[in-house]
C-alpha cells in the first residue's frame, strides 16, 4: 500500500484501516463475534411454495397488462372522439381541455400498467434467490501494465517524435493553429458593439406616443398617480426591428407635484411635474413596471430593484447599480409632449464600456 | 452455418437438428458483432437492490421521455423569430403580433391533437429529470459511492447535471413567451456585465442587439442537437462505467468489497428496470394531464417592454437567480469603464457553488490518502464530516433557492422582502456552517447509538423487575448478521506528520500541504470526527460480565 501513497511520504499510512474486508469466504470465525456469517439462506415466498398464490400473481400481472391494452384503445378512442376545443369542468382541476385530460390519463394508465405488471411479475414470480458475482480490480495486472508501457515506448521510439524535435514542434504548431479557422468563422455571428447600446430611437422633437392608445400624449393625458407607458413617434409594432428598438426606448411617465421633486436636474427635465424615465431596469434589463402612487417608487418585478422617481430615480433597494436614465421632455407648439433629445446615458444594464 | 463446421463431433452423428430460429438469428449476429461474448459478461450480471439505487433510473428514464416527446415537438415547432399576426383557434390571442416560435407553440397547444399533452410531458419530464439527477447525486455523495474507482463517473454525472440545467434553460426559452423572454433578457444582462468582452459576447450571441432575430434559432440548435448530443454521449459513458465497475452495495452478511450480491439482469432487472421505465412514463403522463405547466397562452408573446409579476425561472435555475437577487448593486467605474460587480460576482459564484461539490471526491481522497477501491457504500452516519459537508452544500443551495423566490416567500408568508434579502445574504455564509456542525453531531449521535446497540443489544420494550425492586428494560443481543452489518464499516485513523527530525536527527521537510492534510485528517477522523466502533474484545468483555445491560 505504501508504494501507492507515494506523494504523501511525509504522512504516515497508519491511518488506513488494516484489513479492508474480512475474508469473504464468509466463514464465521469463532473468535470474532462480528465476523461475516455469509449470505443468509434463501427464504421462499408464498408464490414459491403455493401454486395457488403463484396463479393469483399470474392473474394480477395479466390483469394489469390487459388493463394497459384497454387504456390504449381508450386513448385512440379519445383522440377520435373529443374535439380539440372542448373544455370541461373537472373538480378540482377547473376548466381543462377534455382531449388533453383524456389522452394524458389513458396514456398514463396504459404505460403505468405495463410497468406495474412487469414489476409485480419480477417480484412475485421470478426467482428472488440472491446470487454472487465476484469483482475484479479495475487496474491491470503489473505484467499487463509493463507490456503496455513497453509497447507505448516502442511506438513512441519508432515514431522518432522525441528525436526529431523539428517535426514534433511544427506538428504541435499546426494542430494548435488550425482551430483558429473555426474561431474566425464565428466572427459573423453578430456585429461589433460599437456604440449601439448608447443610442435609442429617441431624438429631439420626437413625440411621445401612448403605448396603449397609440396616440401622441398631451400633458393633460397624464393624471397624478397613474403610470403611463410611451414609445417614440415613428416606431410601429410592425417594424422589422421593433423588438430591439422598444427594448431600449420603452418609456414610463408619471406626474409628480413639482414641489415634491427633490432632484434639481429632474425638475429641469420635467414638464409641469411630468417626468419621463427609461422603463428598462438598470440591473439586468427587465421592464420596471410596478408603481407606488404615494411614494413615487417604482419596482422591478424580476429582482425587486426599487427606484425613487421623485429623486432622480435613485436606487432605494435591490441589486440595481445605478438610477434609471431620465428623458428630457417638453411640450411643442401644438401642445404635445416631445423629447428634447436622446437619453443622456445608456439605458438598461451596465456594461464595461458604459463608464 | 457455423454450427455445422464448428462442432463436427456432434454433427457427425448425422441427426443434424436445425437450431431454433432465435438461436440462428443470434448466431448470425454473433458472427458479425460478437454478441455472445458480450452477453456472457452482461446478460446475467448481478445488480444489488436498494430503494435509493432507483433515483438514477428515474433520471435516465425521464431523459428518454424528454427525447421521445422532444422529437415529436420538433415536427410542429418553428424556431423562427419572424413576426406574424396570430389567426389560430385560440381566441384571446387573435390579431396579436407574435414571433413564429410563439405562434407555433400555440398551434401545438390548440391545433395539434395531443400536442399540448406532449408539451406538458416534455416540460414535466424536464423538471423531474433535473430533480432526479440532483437527488441521485446526493445519494452517491452521502454513501461515498464517488470513491475510487468511480471518481470519473462522478464527474460525468456532474456534467450531466450542469448541462441539463442549460438544456432546460434553452428549452423553456424557445416558445418566446413573456416569461421566458424575460429570462433571456436576464441572461443578456448578466453577459453584459462581463468585463471587457461582455458587449461583444452579447452581440455575437444575439446576432446584434437584444432580442434581435436570431436567438430562438440558435437556442434551438443548442437545445435539440448540441447539448443533448453531448449529454447522450456522457450518459452512455456513465452507464458503461456503471456496468464496468459493477454497482456498489451496502454492507451486510455475505456482501463484501470483493463481490456483488443481488439479482441477475435477465430476467429480474430486465423486468424491474424495464417496468420502472413504464411506471415513470405513466406517472409523468398522468401528471401532465392533470397539472398544467407553463401555460404560455396565459403569458402572451414576449415584448421587451412588458413583464409579468412572479417572474420565476424553472426550479433548477432558482439558485443562480437567488445569487443575482440578493447581491448588492455594486458598480465601480475604473478609468471610464464600468465594473458591474453586482451582476458579475454572482455570475462567478455560480460555478463556485456548483464546482464545490464536483471536486469533493478528489479532496476526500487526498485527505484520507486512500488509494484502494471501494465498493461498499457508506451509511451517511459513518462518514460524519462528509455527510456534514453534503448537508451544508444542500443548505447553501436551498438558501439561494429561497433568494431566487424571494417575492413568492414575501407574498405567501407575509414577510418583508428586505428581511428575506438580508437572511439570504447572511445565510449564504452562516447557514452552511451551522448545518455542517449540526449534521456532524447528529451523525456522531447515531454512531453512538449503533455502538450501544452492538455492545448492549437492542431495546426489547420488555420491563423486568429485579428481586430488590428495581425495574430494568431487557436488552436483546443482536444476532451475528446484525452485529456484522453494524461493525462492517471502516474507520480511518488521523494521519500523523511524524517527528520533526528523522532517525539521524536531521530536520525532515514537511510541506505546508502535508501539514494541512494532517490537520484535515484529524478533523475528519480524530476524536471529534468519529466514535470508535466497538471491538470484539469490548463485546466479549461485556458479554462475559452479564448483568451490565
Amino acid at each position: 500500500m505504501s508504494s501507492e501513497t507515494g506523494p504523501h511520504e511525509n504522512v504516515s499510512d497508519e491511518n488506513l484501516p488494516s484489513a479492508q474486508e474480512p475474508g469473504h469466504g464468509a466463514v464465521a470465525r469463532k473468535d470474532d463475534p462480528f465476523a461475516d456469517p455469509g449470505l443468509p439462506p434463501h427464504e421462499p415466498r408464498i408464490q414459491d411454495i403455493d401454486e395457488k398464490a403463484a396463479r393469483r400473481s399470474e392473474r394480477a400481472v395479466a390483469f394489469m397488462f390487459t388493463l394497459s391494452m384497454l387504456a390504449t384503445v381508450a386513448f385512440i378512442a379519445s383522440y377520435v372522439a373529443f374535439p380539440i376545443d372542448k373544455i370541461i369542468f373537472v373538480w378540482p382541476l377547473g376548466h381543462v381541455s377534455a382531449l388533453n385530460l383524456a389522452l394524458g390519463l389513458t396514456l398514463g394508465i396504459a404505460l403505468f400498467c405495463i410497468g406495474a405488471g412487469a414489476v409485480h411479475w419480477a417480484r412475485t414470480l421470478m426467482s428472488d434467490e440472491e446470487m454472487i458475482d465476484e469483482r475484479h480490480t479495475v487496474a491491470a495486472e503489473p505484467a499487463v501494465r509493463e507490456q503496455v508501457l513497453a509497447d507505448f515506448k516502442q511506438g513512441a521510439k519508432e515514431s522518432a517524435m522525441g528525436r526529431r524535435k523539428l517535426i514534433r514542434n511544427t506538428m504541435f504548431g499546426a494542430v494548435a493553429l488550425v482551430p483558429l479557422s473555426g474561431v474566425v468563422l464565428l466572427r459573423d455571428m453578430g456585429p461589433l458593439p460599437e456604440d449601439k447600446l448608447r443610442h435609442t430611437a429617441w431624438a429631439k422633437g420626437k413625440l411621445l406616443v401612448n403605448e396603449n392608445t397609440n396616440e401622441p400624449l398631451r400633458p393633460e393625458d397624464i393624471a397624478v398617480g397613474s403610470l403611463t407607458f410611451a414609445r417614440p413617434e415613428g416606431l410601429e409594432h410592425h417594424d422589422e426591428d421593433f423588438q430591439q428598438e422598444i427594448a431600449k426606448a420603452a418609456l414610463m411617465l408619471v406626474r409628480i407635484e413639482p414641489k415634491d421633486i427633490k432632484d434639481k436636474r429632474e425638475l429641469d427635465w420635467s414638464h409641469d411635474g411630468i417626468v419621463a424615465y427609461s422603463k428598462v431596469c438598470t440591473h439586468v434589463g427587465c421592464p420596471v413596471s410596478l408603481y407606488e402612487q404615494q411614494t413615487h417608487h417604482v419596482l422591478c418585478p424580476c429582482h425587486q430593484s426599487t427606484f425613487d422617481l421623485s429623486d432622480g430615480a435613485r436606487v432605494l433597494f435591490g441589486p440595481a447599480g445605478h438610477p434609471l436614465p431620465q428623458l428630457n421632455i417638453s411640450v411643442n407648439k401644438d401642445g404635445y409632449l416631445e423629447a428634447q433629445g436622446d437619453f443622456a446615458e445608456p439605458v438598461g444594464p451596465a456594461f464595461w464600456e458604459r463608464g | 452455418m457455423s454450427t455445422a463446421t464448428d462442432t463436427p463431433g456432434s454433427a457427425a452423428a448425422g441427426e443434424k437438428k436445425k437450431a431454433p430460429a432465435g438461436e440462428r438469428v443470434a448466431d448470425w449476429a454473433d458472427g458479425r458483432l460478437g454478441i455472445f461474448s458480450l452477453a456472457k459478461a452482461n446478460m446475467r450480471k448481478i445488480f444489488p437492490d436498494h430503494w435509493s439505487f432507483m433515483l438514477g433510473e428515474v433520471a435516465l428514464y425521464s431523459f428518454i421521455i424528454i427525447i421521445l416527446t422532444g422529437v415529436y415537438l420538433t415536427l410542429f415547432f418553428h424556431p423562427s423569430m419572424n413576426e406574424v399576426e396570430y389567426h389560430g383557434p385560440y381566441v384571446p390571442m387573435q390579431g396579436v403580433q407574435m414571433s413564429e416560435a410563439f405562434a407555433s407553440t400555440l398551434d401545438i397547444s390548440f391545433d395539434v391533437r395531443g400536442g399540448l399533452l406532449m408539451r406538458q410531458i416534455h416540460h414535466w419530464a424536464a423538471l423531474i429529470f433535473l430533480a432526479a439527477m440532483f437527488v441521485h447525486m446526493m445519494r452517491v455523495f452521502f454513501t461515498g459511492a464517488f470513491r475510487k474507482p468511480r471518481e470519473v463517473n462522478w464527474l460525468f454525472g456532474f456534467l450531466l447535471f450542469v448541462l441539463g440545467m442549460f438544456t432546460g434553460f434553452t428549452g423553456y426559452s424557445l416558445p418566446d413567451d413573456l416569461l421566458s423572454g424575460t429570462g433571456v433578457r436576464f441572461m443578456e444582462g448578466a453577459i453584459l456585465s462581463v468585463p471587457i468582452v461582455g458587449t461583444y459576447l452579447s452581440m455575437f450571441l444575439f446576432g446584434g442587439e437584444f432580442p434581435g432575430h436570431d436567438f430562438i434559432a440558435r437556442f434551438y440548435s443548442a437545445h435539440v442537437l448540441l447539448l443533448p448530443g453531448i449529454m447522450l454521449g456522457l450518459l452512455v459513458a456513465h452507464l458503461i462505467l456503471v456496468f464496468y465497475h459493477k454497482h456498489t452495495q451496502f454492507a451486510g452478511p455475505g456482501r463484501t468489497n470483493k463481490n456483488v450480491v443481488g439479482m441477475p439482469l435477465l430476467p429480474v432487472y430486465m423486468a424491474k428496470a424495464g417496468g420502472f421505465f413504464f411506471l415513470v412514463f405513466g406517472v409523468i403522463s398522468a401528471v401532465a394531464a392533470l397539472f398544467t405547466i407553463n401555460p404560455i397562452w396565459v403569458l402572451g408573446p414576449y415584448r421587451p417592454d412588458q413583464v409579468s409579476t412572479n417572474a420565476q425561472p424553472d426550479w433548477y435555475m432558482g439558485f443562480p437567480e437567488g445569487l443575482v437577487r440578493v447581491m448588492p448593486g455594486w458598480e465601480i467605474n475604473v478609468a471610464g469603464h464600468s465594473l458591474v460587480l453586482g451582476v458579475f460576482i454572482p455570475l462567478m459564484i455560480l460555478p463556485v457553488v456548483l464546482g464545490a461539490i464536483a471536486v469533493y471526491p478528489f479532496i476526500e481522497s487526498w485527505v484520507t490518502g486512500d488509494k484502494r477501491e471501494h465498493h461498499i457504500a457508506d451509511r451517511p452516519r459513518n462518514a460524519p464530516t462528509r455527510t456534514g459537508f453534503g448537508a451544508a452544500w444542500i443548505a447553501w443551495y436551498f438558501v439561494l433557492l429561497v433568494g431566487g423566490g424571494n417575492d413568492l416567500w414575501a407574498t405567501h408568508f407575509h414577510l418583508s422582502i428586505n428581511a428575506i434579502t438580508w437572511f439570504v445574504r447572511i445565510g449564504f455564509f452562516v447557514v452552511p456552517v451551522i448545518v455542517f456542525v449540526i449534521t456532524r453531531r447528529i451523525c456522531l449521535g447515531l454512531q453512538r447509538r449503533d455502538r450501544d446497540k452492538v455492545l448492549h443489544g437492542r431495546e426489547s420494550g420488555t420491563i423486568k423487575r429485579l428481586p430488590h425492586g428495581e425495574f430494568v428494560e431487557v436488552h436483546e443481543p443482536l444476532n451475528q448478521e446484525q452485529l456484522h452489518t453494524l461493525t462492517a464499516h471502516e474507520q480511518y485513523q488521523p494521519a500523523e506528520i511524524g517527528p520533526g527530525t528523522d532517525e539521524n536527527g536531521v530536520e525532515r521537510k514537511v510541506s505546508r500541504g502535508q501539514k494541512m492534510r494532517a490537520k484535515l485528517s484529524k478533523g475528519y477522523f480524530g476524536e471529534s470526527g468519529q466514535i470508535p466502533k466497538p471491538t470484539s474484545e469490548e463485546y466479549r468483555e461485556i458479554e462475559s460480565g452479564h448483568g451490565h445491560h
